[in-house]
């Protein structure tokens, strides 16, 4: 039972990708347009738009019959004269935004989108206060030690005096 | 042999792992704990014993596959007699119980390479650490024992196996799963490490030291098994794609992200004592992204080409897992963490300022590809509603991370420690600016000025590319001494200088890989029948003929193409096939490619159309090779860094007798 339960996934699995199993694939000869701009603008739209049957397949990529109808869809809608825009717009109307690759900002995907930027900012921001908080206890360190503080032009100079500690290195034989 | 079975020698072998691996998680802890040396003595013997037993699993299941034993359900499900031996041994790992048998014995085979190579750690650490990697493996081997059993038999047995997936069937993807579990499942060292050094409560310089070569060769494999993976797709999937932010590619990106950061932080806390508590939240995360990828591939989560496990019990039984190992580790870091005390000072403008920056954009393009992998599975969770998730995110949110790491990964390595004067690294990087200028004036003509993001690509590239190597050559006397002087010096330098040197080199090299394949590919997909010739830029690409051949368990229908230039000469020639498996009637293209050192060409074939016709896919792919080629540069960096007299397994224990101290300080950085 099992195995057979395997075997049917195997084979469904294998009809739903379609795309990168068979031979046939994905945008066909007769699909092209005569017109290279167009078709350039269809391709472009067609890595945006999610092949609805399969995992993670654009329809430029896939090879399955509904990949094909889309794609000969924002053909004829490029045809008919649709900008880019206006494409997207037909085909989310129908499909919702699962379709586009590209998922659009909204409520739902807010966190999605502002994420990666939040989180560098949030990431950055600790790694400058950690460095600030340590600086500044080593200063009180410093000063309790007894250490003579040293102005800006004076450590830049013993910097100097001190050299590249590499350069040193490298002189060694 | 009546009356023996080596499936059941396997199956009981599996049993005896889970009971070493049982008292090897428990015993040298109590052991540590106390200070009991004999307690303590138990982890590297029962780490050996726990390997050796899944060593015999594991080639009793190879046996199996081998022998096509149809007695045994996972060879009847993955193999089939008339397979070539290659693909009845990759069968092995190509199915959902083999590959955790590969994953649980590559697990134990670290282990015992701690037990083995481990001598000169301190006898707490060590015996902490195996108990910690025991603890993973019990985990493991309950998962496999309790829902995923290799060795299930079937009764009566049937004649004939139901075969591998074709797609399976490639001698690339026939390695990619070995490299990648050696990556993957290489982790779970730092790891263990990291979870030891916290229940010691102790980091230091040293700790950094023994568990860099772990996280070194864990991320060459890595490195090794994502680019097989990649090349895999790339001839196999037919339309020339090399990287499609699958779940399941990002689920093993993330590993190697995070170790990518945790080899460059754990530099500064073996030079500078700082970093500490960052650098072992890393190793946690490393392998915790290991085991998410583990549990996003093997739940069946995600259903795609690598998915093969769709048994909610088993995703339920690796979630628990996760939350115990993650969750545990977690709670252990922030219970420990704090008591680790930081040490050397530094400026932000310094080597160390330039690899907390490599670390800060290394660690949020790992958490922005984990949101963009789990987001749709969060919000179909939360409220049903459907999201994707796909290539355009990443390129607008993952790419510009990279870009300034790139930028930096130039600088970075000419910084000093402490404080560095980031004006006079910039002025030792003169040459490479003029590298850049050229390659921006050539790309600028040669990509006729329309192809902003390319152009910015290849900048990026042969900014890394030069100012890796004038960082080395100058390092090597460049400009102060004479050409034989400097190759003498340059056989001279640490083996690390040139590890590190070859890997940035590689990434730069992949980069432009990268550029050519994704903006700069030329594409012609026609209808062509035999006789016929299609125009390919400046080829002209005949298909002179067709012709059915038969491979040892498949069909194919195979096209003779012949690339001409201008003048009429033969460059390559082409011959892809169309093939049909015996036993599944599955169909798979074989791509036929012709490489040179700039570009590759590249033919498939597609559908007949009925009428004599075939649909024939041709395409350029400019500086494709430079993909292989970067991420072999890349592995090899990692492997020559290894074999550093100073990072080389068994070298601390000759320096032991001065506390190693001496030695380290008299020793240049690793990361120069």
């Amino acid at each position: 039972m099992r195995m057979l339960a395997l075997c049917a996934l195997l084979f469904g699995a294998l009809a739903v990708w379609g795309g990168p199993a068979g031979p046939a694939l994905a945008v066909q000869p007769d699909e092209v347009l005569d017109d290279p701009a167009l078709e350039s603008r269809a391709r472009d739209i067609s890595k945006e738009l999610r092949c609805l049957v399969c995992q993670n397949q654009s329809i430029d990529d896939s090879n399955a019959e509904l990949a094909r109808d889309l794609r000969v869809l924002v053909r004829e809608r490029l045809v008919a004269g649709d900008s880019n825009k206006e494409v997207f717009a037909f085909v989310t109307d129908r499909y919702g935004d699962y379709v586009l690759l590209r998922p659009p900002v909204n409520a739902e995907t807010l966190v999605l989108w502002g994420g990666p930027f939040v989180l560098f900012g949030i990431a950055a921001v600790s790694v400058a206060l950690w460095m600030r908080g340590r600086s500044r206890r080593n200063a009180l360190m410093a000063e309790a030690a007894g250490a003579t503080g040293l102005s800006d032009a004076e450590e830049a100079r013993l910097a100097a005096l001190m050299g590249d500690d590499r350069d040193m290195k490298e002189k060694r034989p | 042999m009546e009356g023996f079975s080596f499936a059941e020698l396997g199956h009981f072998a599996l049993i005896l792992a889970l009971v070493c691996a049982s008292i090897q998680s428990v015993v040298p802890l109590i052991g540590a704990a106390r200070g009991d040396a004999a307690m303590m003595a138990t982890a590297p013997m029962t780490a050996l014993a726990q390997f050796l037993v899944l060593a015999v699993s594991f080639a009793a299941l190879t046996n199996a596959f081998v022998t096509s034993d149809f007695s045994v359900l996972n060879v009847v499900q993955n193999s089939h007699s008339l397979k070539p031996m290659l693909y009845k041994v990759s069968g092995v790992w190509g199915n959902h119980e083999g590959s955790l048998l590969l994953w649980v014995t590559v697990l134990a085979l670290f282990g015992a390479l701690v037990a083995l190579f481990g001598r000169n750690l301190p006898p707490g650490l060590k015996a902490r650490t195996l108990a910690v990697q025991a603890m993973v493996s019990v985990g493991f081997l309950l998962f496999m024992i309790l829902t995923s059993n290799p060795f299930e038999r079937v009764f009566p047995p049937p004649f004939e196996g139901n075969d591998l997936n074709p797609l399976l069937q490639d001698p690339g993807l026939a390695l990619h799963p070995p490299m990648l579990y050696i990556g993957y499942v290489g982790l779970s060292i730092s790891f263990s490490f990291a979870v030891a050094a916290l229940i010691e409560g102790k980091v230091d310089a040293a700790w950094a030291r023994y568990v860099r070569p772990w996280t070194l060769l864990a991320w060459a494999f890595l490195t090794g098994g994502i680019a097989l993976g990649s090349w895999w797709a790339y001839y196999e999937l037919g339309w020339g794609g090399f990287w499609f932010w699958d779940p399941v590619e990002n689920a093993s990106f993330m590993p190697w992200l995070a170790a990518t950061a945790l080899l460059h932080s754990a530099i500064v806390v073996e030079k500078r004592d700082t970093l500490k508590s960052w650098t072992i939240l890393l190793a946690i995360i490393g392998f915790s992204l290991s085991l998410i990828g583990t549990f996003l591939v093997r739940s069946g989560v995600l259903t795609s080409v690598h998915a093969f496990a769709t048994d909610p019990d088993r995703g339920l039984f690796i979630l628990i897992l996760l939350v115990i190992a993650i969750g545990g580790s977690l709670a252990l870091y922030a219970w420990r963490a704090p008591q680790l005390q930081g040490g050397g000072l530094f400026r932000p403008i310094s080597r160390e300022g330039a690899l907390v920056f490599n670390n800060l954009l290394l660690t949020t393009a790992t958490a922005t590809v984990l949101l963009g992998t789990l987001y749709p599975l969060f919000l179909d969770a939360m409220d049903g509603s459907k999201v994707s998730v796909g290539p355009p995110y990443y390129n607008l949110t993952f790419v510009p991370l990279m870009a300034p790491l790139l930028i930096a990964l130039g600088v970075g390595p000419l910084l000093s420690w402490k404080r560095a004067d980031l004006w006079a690294a910039m002025a030792r990087l003169k040459l490479a600016a003029l590298v850049v200028l050229v390659v921006a004036a050539l790309s600028l003509i040669m990509l006729e000025g329309d192809r902003a993001y390319a152009t910015l690509g290849l900048i990026l590239s042969g900014w890394v590319v030069s100012a890796s190597l004038v960082e080395f050559l100058q390092r090597a006397g460049l400009g102060r001494t004479g050409p034989g002087a400097m190759v003498r010096r340059m056989i001279g330098l640490p083996r690390a200088a040139w590890g590190m040197m070859l890997a940035h080199v590689g990434v730069g090299i992949l980069v432009a890989g990268a550029t050519g394949a994704s903006l700069l590919t030329t594409e012609v997909i026609t209808t062509m029948r035999p006789g016929e010739t299609m125009q390919l830029k400046s080829l002209n690409l005949e298909f002179e003929s067709q012709q059915e051949v038969r491979g040892p368990n498949y069909f194919a229908l195979r096209g003779n193409f012949v690339a001409r230039d201008a003048d009429g000469d033969v460059i390559a020639r082409f011959a892809p096939e169309n093939r049909r498996y015996i036993a599944g009637g599955q169909e798979t293209t074989e791509a036929s490619i012709r490489s040179s050192l700039t570009r590759d060409l590249y033919v498939a074939l597609g559908d007949p159309d009925g009428t004599g016709g075939m649909t024939v896919r041709a395409y350029i792919k400019p500086f494709v090779p430079w993909l292989w080629i970067g991420s072999a540069l890349m592995m090899l960096g990692g492997f020559v860094s290894l074999s550093d007299r100073r990072l080389r397994i068994g070298a601390p224990k000759r320096s032991g007798a001065r506390a190693g101290g001496d030695a380290r300080a008299a020793a240049p950085a690793p990361a120069e």
